[in-house]
């Protein structure tokens, strides 16, 4: 777990520092295409890709709360009051 | 009542308190009921749910709540947490890298951490992470420029990192890593 300085070239730094945004898609095509072949190739940029996508899909699954039925019940009482065109 | 589960988990990220989501949520649906007509069909039915829930929450429920400091990221650099916690994959490579995160941090943490991020960074971190939405969108949700909203993530995201650390380092899963030297 020690941060290990490791060789990096151009292509990773470019790599890297897109992690966040090429996860929610922000990316243009020719630059995804270009880190998403860059990623095949080197496993120590698709190790944090994967720790990184795996990280939002936690935090995703684990911020879904299902609404209590009775705020639905209290929902559409109060829309039955609202006038009706 | 579509994307009610949706609107009822940002609000309680929002508010931090179920009576006052389910207040917000109910005042959203009755004023989407009413403004209908400003709806553009074949637009994201959602984002325009949650622009409404925003602005409602800004203008009538932030004011109760405690405003938290910004922390200090700066000494947040990148990769922070796959530093800090990637190796324990690899020390037990039997398990999948899913399992490892879903086994590391609890709902309860995972809500808590979100909570506790500084408002403005936890609008955009729980948009753009949670919710999937665009960058463009959530600009127009928050009402603030896109730039704005790649700088407010840019920290969420950091402070996001290293509020779950902490949680890893309390279960004593990692232990705590110096800064490194400038």
């Amino acid at each position: 777990m020690a941060l290990e300085p490791s060789p990096l070239k151009p292509q990773c730094d470019e790599a890297l520092h897109e992690i966040y945004h090429l996860l929610s898609g922000e990316i243009d095509d020719a630059k995804r295409a270009k880190i998403a072949s860059h990623l095949d190739d080197c496993a120590p940029c698709a190790e944090p890709y994967d720790f990184y996508a795996e990280l939002r899909k936690c935090v995703q699954q684990r911020c879904h709360d299902i609404a209590p039925p009775e705020l639905l019940a209290r929902i559409e009482a109060a829309l039955q009051h609202e006038p009706h065109d | 009542m579509e994307h009610m589960s949706s609107l009822y988990s940002g609000a309680l990220r929002m508010t931090r308190n179920p009576a006052d989501a389910e207040d917000l949520v109910q005042e959203t649906y009755l004023k989407a009921y009413r403004g209908f007509g400003g709806f553009e069909e074949g637009t994201n039915l959602k984002a325009w749910l949650y622009r409404i829930l925003t602005n409602t929450y800004i203008n009538s429920y932030r004011a109760k709540q405690r405003r938290p400091d910004e922390t200090d990221l700066d000494e947040v650099e990148d990769l922070y947490l796959y530093h800090r916690l990637g190796g324990l994959e690899a020390a037990r490579a039997s398990r999948s890298a899913e399992d490892e995160l879903m086994d590391l941090f609890t709902e309860a943490e995972v809500k808590q951490a979100v909570e506790d991020l500084p408002e403005a960074f936890r609008m955009a971190v729980l948009l753009a992470d949670v919710e999937g939405f665009s960058y463009k969108e959530i600009a127009e949700i928050m009402d603030i420029p896109i730039g704005t909203v790649m700088s407010r993530l840019h920290r969420g995201r950091k402070a996001l990192e290293k509020l779950l650390y902490d949680f890893a380092v309390s279960h004593r899963l990692a232990e705590p890593v110096p800064d490194p030297a400038p």
